[in-house]
């Protein structure tokens, strides 16, 4: 597994308190929001700071973020193309 | 059970320091909507009182420097309703506070009053010794609805016979501890908002202290009497509202279950109407199910801004006017349908006959209000 | 019409403890974080909630609490809370934050409300809220309020009492009332069983 996603994962269970989750649990291709991770309109936001503070990149259309933040393989190609 | 009237009012904004002056500039279009600029959030848009002429205000009252710039605004607002009433023992009232954050200001550190000011608890003292009261006011801190539930606590109170009136007063100001909020929620709109508007992209903040006398005696003329409330919780988010309304449904259901009257006899709604996307879609649902989708409806945060607070009892007090005057006050931002379910929005401000008025809000917590008025014809 | 409503259920939760009924049901050590000792109710109860690990410190010692007074609530169970501090310890967060990437899920809980919407969520409740603050807890009115939502018909039961937590301290203490009891739901009940 890549650094990138390792740490995305990391990350998001630390920022976003997903106190039963373990990075082994959040698979690259898991939806983040729905049934298999779980996250909602609140965690979106949060990564939205996180992109931000951590990675400086700014997301201006909130739709983007739908996209961005399916999975941990987009979120990680997305600061990848745009770090 | 007794009845329970709404009577003289008081509204401080930056649209004026008096009701009168509100009614007169809503009536003339104008928003208390401007443009600042700071090095934390960038460009934003607010409704911001201006401390010089409040100040100014203040000057025939006592002790001005003791005061914070919120505390000036009601009471200015809370003395001008009580001036009314000088003859009435204070026993027989009781004072409630509708706020979200008080005097949160205080909270920074280049604000020159101590942190300690920022607690709520702080805030009723001050009003207490200011107009010496013999208990401390009643606070009622509960999100968007707060002014709308302060004056339901109101009627309830003097309902069981507790109390005789109420001086129900709610007010928030524009902090940059909201502002920062709202901004990292992706609230704010980028200029004035647009409430139920199809391209609205979020909500202003405004600030505003509003006060009105509720009383269980009948007033000489155009007595508007509140005939019913409820609040309702969505169980369902939160901060984002309930995407099929039913929070806001139950409270308008069972507030028209209490005034015993059919969603039909409704002539004019006045709604929450923040205009961020899903509060305005929300809303939309909500009277659509009751049935509401053709009576004549305004949100009055395009005046305003979004009030916190204060917003639903200065909106409660507009619907007053407006069933008092036989008048609907334009829903302004307003252009084009929004919501995936249409309304029957007010586009100009115009004499029409009413009687009943429905004030509802929703707030972060999931929670929602619903208050019914009545015109008592002779 | 006027009748008289009960105190079926009580809970208390101060210094690391927590009474249910006057009966200590639960302890940890006293010198742990408030955060620990709410993790460590939050397993003793055996509460599934993930969603508890993102509240704040009010809305954690609300669930916990209004998942020891009792296990299920009819939905029109009316809310009626009140404490001296708002939402204090998540506004001292946000404020520390405004001008460095404030966190929208802090800010979520600068209301003092917003434990009546959590616990609304999980008891599937969706009935009358109300949140109050004042210095020190106002049994008198608290029980007034309460009890015209009863009579009004606008609930079939309640949880009120008083939900404190503040930076230095908490202290929490939640009622269930309904029609039918033991104990009379009075003002003097009240802050009897507060002060206890």
């Amino acid at each position: 597994m890549s650094d990138l996603r390792l740490e995305l994962k990391e990350k998001i269970i630390k920022q976003l308190n997903l106190e039963d989750l373990s990075v082994e649990d959040i698979q690259n291709d898991d939806f983040l929001f729905g049934d298999e991770i779980g996250l909602d309109s609140i965690d979106a936001l949060e990564l939205i700071v996180m992109l931000e503070k951590d990675f400086g990149i700014k997301l201006t259309d909130p739709a983007q973020g739908k996209e961005v933040f399916t999975s941990i393989e987009t979120l990680a190609q997305f600061i990848e193309k745009n770090a | 059970m007794r009845k329970v009237y709404l009577e003289n009012h008081q509204i401080v904004s930056p649209l004026g320091s008096t009701s009168q002056e509100n009614i007169e500039a809503v009536t003339q279009g104008k928003s208390a909507m401007q443009s600042y600029h700071s090095p934390f959030m960038g460009d934003y848009v607010a409704g911001k009182i201006s401390e010089i002429k409040l100040q100014e205000r203040f000057k025939r009252l006592e002790n001005a420097e003791a005061y914070t710039k919120l505390e000036k605004m009601m009471i200015l607002a809370v003395a001008e309703v009580l001036q009314a009433h000088q003859e009435i023992p204070k026993e027989k009232i009781v004072f409630i506070i509708a706020t979200t954050k008080g005097n949160v200001d205080a909270l920074a550190e280049e604000n020159p009053f101590s942190k300690e000011r920022a607690k709520l608890p702080q805030l009723a003292k001050r009003l207490q010794h200011y107009f010496k009261l013999p208990e401390t006011p009643i606070v009622v801190s509960n999100a968007c609805i707060s002014g709308g539930l302060a004056v339901s606590v109101a009627k309830k109170l003097i309902q069981n016979k507790t109390y005789d009136h109420a001086v129900v007063v709610g007010g928030d100001l524009v902090s940059e501890f909201t502002l920062t909020g709202f901004n990292s929620f992706q609230a704010l709109a980028k200029g004035v908002c647009e409430p139920f508007s199809k391209d609205r992209t979020g909500i202003n903040i405004g600030e505003a202290a509003a006060a009105v006398w509720v009383t269980s005696v009948k007033p000489k003329e155009e007595a508007i009497e509140i005939i019913g409330e409820a609040t309702a919780n969505d169980a369902n988010h939160i901060s984002g509202p309930s995407r099929t309304g039913e929070g806001l449904y139950l409270s308008v259901q069972k507030a028209l279950q209490e005034a015993g009257i059919l969603a039909s006899e409704i002539d004019y709604i006045s709604a929450h109407g923040t205009a961020t996307l899903f509060n305005d879609e929300m809303e939309s649902i909500a009277f659509h199910r009751l049935g509401l989708q053709h009576t004549p409806l305004n949100s009055l945060k395009a005046y305003y801004g979004h009030t916190l607070g204060a917003s639903a009892l200065l909106e409660l007090i507009f619907s007053q006017v407006s069933l008092q005057e036989n008048r609907v006050f334009k829903s302004l931002g307003y252009k084009n349908q929004g919501t995936s379910k249409a309304l029957n929005m007010i586009t100009t401000t115009e004499h029409k006959s009413l009687q009943i008025a429905l004030k509802t809000a929703s707030g972060f917590g999931g929670c929602n209000f619903a208050m019914l008025l009545k015109k008592e014809t002779e | 019409m006027k009748r008289d409503w009960y105190i079926t259920s009580s809970v208390k939760l101060k210094k690391h403890q927590i009474f249910k009924d006057d009966e200590l049901i639960f302890k940890t050590e006293p010198h742990i974080s408030t955060q620990d000792f709410l993790k460590e109710a939050y397993r003793f109860f055996g509460i599934n909630y993930p969603k508890f690990h993102k509240m704040d410190v009010l809305c954690k010692l609300g669930m916990i609490a209004s998942c020891v007074l009792k296990e299920e609530y009819p939905k029109d169970t009316a809310l009626v809370f009140q404490n001296a501090s708002s939402s204090e310890v998540s506004d001292t967060q946000h404020q520390e934050s405004i001008h460095n990437f404030p966190s929208p899920a802090t800010f979520v809980y600068t209301l003092p409300n917003i434990v009546m919407g959590e616990l609304s969520i999980k008891h599937e409740l969706q009935s009358e809220n109300a949140f109050f603050v004042a210095e020190d807890f106002q049994a008198q009115f608290i029980q007034n309020y309460t009890q015209s939502l009863l009579e009004q018909k606008k609930a079939s039961a309640a949880i009120c009492g008083w939900l404190e937590a503040n930076l230095d301290d908490y202290y929490l203490f939640l009622n269930y009332i309904e029609p039918r009891g033991m104990h009379i739901f009075s003002a003097e009940t009240l802050l009897e069983k507060y002060t206890q």
